[in-house]
This record gives structure tokens, sequence and C-alpha cells, in this order.
């Protein structure tokens, strides 16, 4: 009978690792599948861009220099997406944000292609596209905020470093309009 | 971006209404086996344990079918259509965006051609869910109103809120049916028998019976109630949480309070689905208690305060 105290022990921890580890495993994977979001996203807005650039140059074909930039912005979040970490790739789709921003400010300038029902779907598909970027953001980010803690949190810590789970970064792009977070509190 | 002071983690509402489904199917079942057991003695004494089977069959096929079918059954019952391609392409967007901020695929989007403002979601989960809403909310309420209404539903989406709330509406409607068939058939059978040739025992039995055929759809509606009520307030706080713009929920809160407006096709079963209160019935003396919804005000305080 005494033999089954310790084994009984041994099998609780057992089963309380395994579980630990599994929720570690779905967690990761959590971040995983909402960074997959975020990029089905991105790569919309980059596929909008060049029909964009083609409908305004027809009304303002000298804002050569507008153009251009969104232009190499476009390609540099590109290469980011292929090669560089969450961090650098923000970075490029911020600055993408920001050259998109500067040419909408000069289309602003041409009322006659304000008017031009292409643009206009364009336009309101670009804006969709980007609330939806922030959206998607924002659940991945809630999520590796989840996975961080977990990790960084006793006991789990000492599995996550044991095997190999490793923060994961947030993807943080500045955005002047973005809204305050509200306090939410139960009473 | 700042952290957020709160998360609402939606996998923890879904672990916890796993939970909640299991002890409501629990009790609904334990609730049809009292029911059975009564009716097989009062029809013949010492038949109640063969009505146990049935009642558990019954329990069984009617939460099988409310968890399969009965979305189609609710959305049929208000007199939803789903919303064609290219209509309403605002509501699409906004029901589309929102569900990307929960991680969750966008559901199937429902018209009610009526003016009340209302809404309400439905489905097993998040894969097989729909969003309904009336022609009133689409024409009445503005962007971030709507916005604020849509995150309160794609909440109850998302922390499968809506598998609890249509068990509960189906298996409800299933007992008060029961019931309801209970009453009728004493009414008819038991009383001429009763004349003729039954002794004190078989009384009591009868008097047990139409008891339970009373109080058990009370008490099957007040669990109900209970249950959605709680819901309100979590889906208010993750709806305000997710547009990140309480006050747009508090606006559209305000404009269905003030529509005097009733439903038309929302019924007692189908009321406490719904965003607010369609029925617009009256404050009664047993106030709270028999309500479907929270009190509006105390909702727009809530969010008022975050």
């Amino acid at each position: 009978m005494e033999i089954l105290i310790p084994l009984v022990v041994i099998a609780v921890i057992v089963v309380f690792v395994i579980s630990l580890y599994n929720r570690l495993v779905t967690m990761r994977q959590r971040v995983r599948e909402a960074w997959a979001d975020i990029d089905v996203q991105l790569k919309r807005r980059w596929d909008l861009i060049p029909n964009l650039i083609e409908t305004v140059k027809g009304y303002a074909a000298h804002e050569r220099q507008t153009f251009e930039s969104v232009t190499q912005a476009r390609a540099a979040a590109i290469t980011a997406a292929q090669s560089g970490s969450p961090e650098q790739r923000a970075q490029a789709e911020t600055a993408l944000g920001a050259a998109l921003v500067n040419l909408r400010a000069v289309a602003e300038a041409y009322p006659q292609l304000q008017a031009v029902q292409e643009f206009k779907d364009l336009s309101e598909n670009l804006r969709d596209t980007e609330d939806k970027i922030a959206f998607a953001r924002r659940f991945y980010n809630g999520n590796v905020r989840d996975y961080n803690t977990a990790i960084q949190s006793v006991p789990t810590n000492i599995l996550a470093g044991t095997f190999g789970f490793t923060a994961e970064q947030y993807f943080e792009m500045t955005d002047p309009a973005q809204r305050e977070v509200p306090k939410v509190s139960f009473s | 971006m700042a952290a957020p002071q709160s998360r609402l983690n939606i996998y923890d509402a879904v672990a916890a209404n796993r939970w909640r489904t299991v002890a409501l199917v629990t009790v609904f079942t334990g609730i049809l086996i009292a029911l059975g057991y009564v009716v097989g003695e009062v029809f013949a004494p010492g038949g109640g344990v063969a009505m146990v089977p049935a009642a558990l069959g019954l329990s069984g096929v009617s939460a099988t079918a409310s968890y399969f079918a009965g979305d189609k059954l609710v959305l049929a019952q208000s007199q939803a259509r789903e919303l064609a391609p290219g209509e309403e392409p605002q509501l699409r967007n906004i029901v589309e965006t929102l569900s990307i901020g929960l991680g969750i695929p966008p559901p199937r989007i429902y018209v009610i051609d009526d003016t009340a403002p209302n809404a309400f979601a439905t489905g097993r989960d998040p894969k097989h869910a729909s969003i309904a809403v009336t022609r009133g909310l689409v024409d009445k309420l503005d962007r971030t109103e709507l916005e604020g209404v849509i995150a309160h539903e794609l909440s109850h989406v998302g922390n499968h809120d809506i598998r609890v709330m249509l068990l509960v509406t189906v298996l409800v409607g299933t007992i008060a049916l029961l019931s309801d068939w209970m009453l009728r058939s004493f009414a008819w059978g038991g009383g001429g028998r009763r004349g003729r040739d039954r002794g004190g025992g078989g009384g009591i039995i009868l008097i047990v019976a139409i008891a339970l055929a009373i109080l058990t759809p009370i008490i099957a509606t007040l669990i109900q109630l209970a249950v959605s009520r709680q819901r309100e307030y979590l889906a208010d706080a993750s709806g305000a949480l997710l547009t990140r713009y309480p006050p747009g929920l508090a606006s559209a809160l305000r404009k269905i309070a003030a529509d005097k407006e009733a439903l038309e096709v929302a019924n007692k079963a189908t009321a406490s689905l719904y965003f607010a209160n369609p029925l617009k019935d009256a404050p009664r003396a047993m106030d709270g208690l028999f309500d479907t919804h929270p009190p509006i005000a105390e909702r727009i305080r809530r969010l008022e305060a975050m």
C-alpha cells in the first residue's frame, strides 16, 4: 500500500506538468493564428496601393514625389515582411501608413479626383483595411500579452525555460487617432 | 499602445460557459425526469419509472435539436432574412472589422424588416453563428452607435454565450410545452377518474403533479432570466473594450430606450436573446425578478463609468 502514495504524487505532478505544457502550446498557437490575421490585412493594403496611385496619377500627374515615396514605402514593407522581425515590419508598415496619409492629403487638393467613383471606392477600401489592421493588431497584441505573461509567471516560467518557449514581440504601429482604452471594473 | 488595465479574456469566458452549458443541461434533464416520473404515477400507479427513459430521451432529443438547428428556428421565428451580397455595405463592414478584433470568423448577417431598433446573435459556436439586426437599428443609429451594438452582439458570439442562450431558450420551451400538455390532460382525464374510483393516495400524487406542472415552467424561466441578465453586463463591457468607445454603446442604449415601439416578431421565448428587451412591457410589481434584461439606465451608468 505504502508504495502507492509516492506513485500517486508522481502521477499528479506529471499530469500537472503536461497540462501546463499543453496550455503554453495552445497560447503560442493563438499568437500565431492572430499573426496570420494581421498578415492578411497588411497584404490587402499592399494590393490596393498600385491602383490607388494609378487613379490619382490620372488627375495629379506632377505629384511625382508623393507617388515615389508611397511606392518605396510599399516595397520596403514587402521586404520587411520577407525577412524582418515583427518590430521591423511594424516600422515599415508605419512608414507606409504615413506615406499614404500624405498621398491622401495631396488628393484632397483635386476636387475632380474626389468625384471619381473608382477613387472613392479605393479610398473607402483603404480606410476599411486600415481599420481591420488596427483591430487585428489589437487581437494579436492581446494574445501576445497573455502568452508572455504566462511564460514569465511561476511556475510556468520553469517549464517555458526548459522547453524553449520564448517571449513573442508585440506589433506596435503608432497611430495618433487611436482611441483610449476604457477602464472596465466589475463591482 | 497602452496596455489595457483589464482585458476580458475571451478564452476564460468560453471555458466558464462550457461548464454552464453542462450544468444547464443537467438541471433541465432533472426537471424533465421529475415531470416524467410524476406523469407516469398519475396515469398508472407504479408507472413512473417507465417514464424516466422517455423523459431522458426527450431531453436528449430537444437538447441535440436545439444545439444543431435552434439558431435556424430562432431566425425563422423572427422572420429574419440573410443580407444579400452588396446590401448594407457599412453594416457588413462593421461586422467584419469587429470580428477581426475578437479573432472570430465573421458571422452571417440577417435583417429583420421592422422599424423597432434591436439586434440579437445566435448559433452554437463562432463558426456557426448568425447576427440579426432590425431595419430600425440600421436606420436610426449612427456608425459609432451601430458599432457599439454589433460589438456587444459579437462578444456574445465570441465567448459562446450564444450556445448557452440557445440551449436555454429551446429547453425552457420544451418544459413549458410539456407542463402545458400535462395540465391539459389532467383537466380532461384526471377529473373523471378521481370522481369514480380514486382514493386519497391518488389524489395526493395528482396534486403534486399539478403543482409541478405549474411550478416547473416558472423555475425554468427564472433560470433563463438569471442567465441572460448577467450576460448582458459582461457583453456590454467586452463590447466597449472591443470598440474602445463606450459612449457609442451608451448612446445606442439611450436611443433604443427612448424608442417606444415593440418588436412584433419577438415573443417571450426569444426576448432574452435580444440586445434590449424587445417587448417594451411595463415594469411590474415583481420588478427585477422577471425581467429579461438589466435596466437600461444601469447599463448606461456602467458604460459611462468606464
